[in-house]
């Protein structure tokens, strides 16, 4: 299998629906050098460790035994670099995808109201806020811009 | 506070030069960050509402995080073989280099949100600048960090004017809140001499260069709260020589204890 394929193929351990490879957590693939590169998205993510295991889960299980994985922390991540599928795939599960700068509104997953509000600022995951629908009254996640 | 005798270096790396200058100054980034997020985990569980414990929490990770990458890459530049662990859980009180307002009990929530206005203001405006380090790690983890770091100084800002501006007991522990963690803002701009060299080389910064900025941000923030500048206090000074008050070491006691008393423990 390709090697980007497996990469697609793990999902992050927090939003299941959407892979490392959407997330924009892989940087890059260095066939030369038979290496990985992957960047974290937030500095204290707890979710690093275990997305950077799944990974080599992954490339062993797909006999990628001999390729490394390597951490790059700059230029830093940001939320621009969720592929557009990824921001589809996140709209699905239920969590509005990072809004981009310049825009203000957020619509509800549920209902695509523009009427929301910000609850909390700080949500379940370090990547998300909490927010609720003011049409809807539902409560949704936000996938924080950053 | 210049009645302190001066404190023999520990560690002699702290007197040298280059590398030595990286190494203590990467430990003051990690330890203040390490040492902040550790006292906002004790809320875990015991703030005013899930909300605001989610922010606490949150911020915790994001502190604790900025200490693994600063701590690991000390250990790194110190090469002895150490790690980021190692340094966190195996140092004793004495080793540790963060500021004095970090290690500050919680006390209310009105003075945790007073001490992390004024640790938050001044580490957005110190990792805006770092971004230029001439050590490419410290740059990269300053650049990452700074867009996290603007959450938590906004979250505690918004949290300085509605405490100052609502109730009349809320504003009363908001007052003594910022009259008791202001006395140790001084140490955040001291320049000594490893502050120096650092900035000299180009790995950190001059402070005092956004003195002025830090004063005017959290000067806007209280007039909105309606609140007024705490009054000058003879400032705490010495926590970057390894002089603490008595908390931090009741904080090691409980941040450090599985690690020391099962030192080879795995998950």
């Amino acid at each position: 299998m390709p090697i980007w394929q497996v990469l697609s193929d793990v999902e992050d351990p927090e939003i299941p629906v959407i892979s490392v490879v959407d997330l924009g957590i892989v940087r890059e693939v260095d066939t030369a050098r038979r290496r990985v590169v992957i960047t974290p998205t937030y500095t204290g993510c707890p979710a690093t460790r275990v997305i950077e295991q799944d990974i080599r889960a992954a490339l062993d299980s797909a006999g990628y035994r001999d390729w490394t994985i390597a951490t790059a922390l700059s230029p830093a991540w940001t939320t621009d670099w969720i592929s557009a599928d990824g921001r589809r795939k996140l709209l699905a599960y239920g969590i509005a995808p990072p809004v981009p700068a310049g825009e203000r509104a957020v619509h509800c997953p549920q209902c695509g109201s523009g009427a929301t509000e910000e609850i909390s600022r700080f949500g379940s995951t370090p990547c998300k806020a909490l927010w609720r629908c003011r049409d809807c009254a539902e409560p949704f996640d936000l996938f924080k811009c950053h | 506070m210049a009645s302190l005798p001066p404190f023999p270096p520990r560690n002699s790396r702290e007197s040298g030069s280059g590398e030595d200058v990286l190494f203590a100054y990467l430990l003051r980034l990690g330890d203040d960050s390490l040492i902040l997020g550790q006292r906002l985990g004790e809320w875990c569980g015991h703030a005013p509402s899930v909300e605001v414990d989610l922010s606490l929490a949150n911020m915790a990770l994001d502190l604790i995080g900025q200490a693994t990458f600063f701590l690991d890459r000390a250990a790194e530049v110190e090469g002895r073989g150490r790690d980021g662990d190692r340094l966190a859980f195996h140092r004793d009180v004495l080793d540790f280099r963060n500021c004095w307002l970090v290690e500050q009990p919680n006390g209310d929530f009105a003075q945790t949100m007073a001490r992390q206005f004024l640790f938050s203001t001044w580490q957005k405006l110190l990792f805006g600048h770092l971004v230029g380090s001439t050590d490419a790690t410290l740059a990269a983890i300053a650049e990452k960090a700074v867009k996290e770091v603007t959450y938590h100084q906004d979250l505690a800002s918004e949290w300085i004017i509605r405490l100052g501006d609502g109730t009349d007991e809320s504003r009363r522990r908001m007052i003594e809140g910022l009259d008791w963690m202001a006395r140790f803002v001084p140490e955040l701009f001291e320049m000594d001499e490893i502050a120096v060299a650092a900035a000299e080389s180009g790995i950190g910064v001059d402070v005092t260069h956004f003195r002025g900025d830090y004063d005017r941000i959290t000067g806007e923030v209280l007039r909105e709260a309606g609140l007024e500048r705490p009054a000058e206090q003879r400032p705490v000074l010495g926590g970057r020589r390894g002089h603490h008050g008595e908390h931090l070491g009741h904080l090691l006691c409980a941040m450090q204890f599985l690690p020391r008393t099962y030192p080879d423990a795995t998950w």
